[in-house]
């Protein structure tokens, strides 16, 4: 099981693998995103009290769940890079700072946008709501710092510690809902207890946070892979890739 | 011949700590007008607020404290770039880097004298701008309570911050991209003190999460400076 982690080092094989696995990552995405988007939007029921209107919760919850995680494997794989000195887990850092942070603007987008009719108000500077903007900032601040940094490994190493740092902020997004009293509602899934919501509704949301995942793999998949390309440009396997016209 | 082999016992952390705080401070003293701008800049941001928005004692009560906060922090953020840059220019830095000596300590030295050369005059301004805000007596106590806990917090995050862009020729509004968003909580649960003591509130709890935030980053912010340090000086 270590060969594998340790064949991950070397940024050809991981160019070879990930070119077998993009398909099926790709077509599982598509397929789980339709079928969520679907079921969620046709089949599940309306809410009691909200009507059709809770139904952006489909999209909403996914990406939150996805903003937040994209940070911790961020911090992971700054980590990862900084003490083994791994290239590939820099080069995750370098990708996924952008998706995330798409992510964390479309949990806010759909949140505002759900708010309004359903809560009458847009924004509120409460903890969930203000702890995710922070959210916000700090990808900005790792895509501000990757590109200040010319040096790739000095870029590489300097946004670890960013990311680590910014760490701290996660528990207090995750458990804000908890500690404080917010407009915003307390989790939807939490390991330890059954979702408050009837299952005919929270396994649509399940399929979706799936899909939503798989399409994270399938993006981050095309950008290291992008990275690795520009990275490794002067050697000899990619000048013959690129020479080759062969694009996946 | 006898050559007798004297083996120097390596400097203590107390010894360190005293030393590069006494360079350092020494240093910021020689340059005490640059240490003045801080302070009128914290002063001025103060009045912008009254002026530009509204001098109606009842706003001025309510947003005052929530101001001098915003202020203090933008202050700090001016003076941060200070902390490293001008050893790195002239390469004292990676002599600092390079010594066998713990390097988290001297930078904890580092950001005390920050502290002391910054945040110091910070809290002491602090009162007469209260005034300048209508703030009660009582309400202008904890706001210099909760610099006093706060400030240390700012210059140790601000640290993290300033060691990650040493090396970089834009500095500027990098420093405070990063480090910003890691000042929110700590802006928020210093406002929130003075709110609560102004609306008669007990502020045990809020001092007790501030005074933890000031653990927190006591500890754990020196180590990330280093670390960022060497990162930045690497190439």
């Amino acid at each position: 099981m270590w060969t594998f982690f340790h064949k991950l080092g070397s940024p050809k094989w991981f160019y070879d693998i990930s070119g077998k696995w993009l398909p099926w990552f790709a077509v599982v995405s598509a397929l789980l995103l339709v079928l969520g988007s679907i079921w969620a939007l046709a089949f599940a029921p309306a809410d009691y009290q909200q009507g059709n209107s809770f139904r952006i919760i489909y999209i909403h919850v996914p990406s939150a769940i996805l903003a937040q995680s994209c940070f911790m494997m961020m911090a992971i794989a700054g980590a990862i890079g900084l003490i083994w000195k791994m290239k590939l887990a820099d080069m995750f850092v370098k990708a996924a700072a952008p998706v995330g942070a798409s992510f964390t603007f479309m949990a806010l987008l759909t949140g505002a946008v759900w708010g309004k009719p359903t809560w009458g108000t847009w924004w509120v500077w409460d903890a969930r709501l203000t702890s995710m903007l922070i959210l916000l900032f700090l990808y900005f601040g790792i895509m501000a710092l990757q590109s200040a940094i010319e040096d790739a490994a000095t870029a590489a190493k300097a946004s670890a510690v960013l990311a680590l740092v910014g760490m701290v902020n996660i528990p207090i997004i995750k458990y804000s809902v908890e500690w404080w009293n917010t407009l915003h509602q307390p989790a939807t899934f939490t390991l330890t207890e059954k979702p408050a919501m009837p299952a005919e509704m929270w396994v649509p949301l399940l399929v979706m946070v799936i899909g939503f995942y798989c399409f994270f793999t399938t993006v981050i998949l095309l950008r290291t892979r992008n990275e690795i390309l520009e990275r490794e440009r002067r050697t000899n396997w990619v000048k013959k890739l690129v020479t080759k016209g062969v694009a996946l | 011949m006898n050559t007798s082999v004297q083996v120097s016992t390596p400097p203590s952390v107390m010894h360190i700590f005293i030393t590069v705080l006494k360079r350092d401070l020494t240093l910021a003293y020689r340059r005490r007008q640059d240490l003045v701008n801080p302070m009128i800049f914290f002063i001025i941001v103060v009045s912008l607020l009254p002026l530009g928005v509204s001098p109606e004692k009842s706003f001025l009560q309510e947003a005052g404290a929530g101001v001098v906060w915003v202020a203090a922090l933008l202050a700090t953020l001016l003076s941060l770039d200070s902390l490293f840059r001008s050893d790195f220019d002239d390469g004292s830095l990676e002599q600092i880097v390079l010594t066998p000596q713990p390097l988290f300590i001297m930078v904890l030295a580092k950001i005390c004298a920050h502290w002391l050369v910054t945040g110091v005059p910070l809290i002491i301004l602090s009162p007469m701008l209260g005034v300048m805000m209508h703030l009660e007596f009582e309400t202008i106590k904890v706001l210099m309570l909760t610099l006093l806990l706060g400030t240390p917090v700012l210059s140790l995050i601000g640290a993290i911050g300033a060691a990650l862009t040493v090396g970089l020729k834009v500095g500027g509004v990098l420093i405070s991209l990063l480090i910003l968003p890691l000042y929110i909580p700590v802006l928020i649960f210093g406002t929130g003190t003075v709110q609560a003591a102004a609306n008669m509130l007990p502020i045990d709890g809020y001092i007790a999460l501030m005074g933890a935030i000031f653990a927190l980053s006591l500890t754990m912010s020196p180590l990330a400076a280093a670390a960022a340090l060497r990162i930045s000086l690497s190439n």
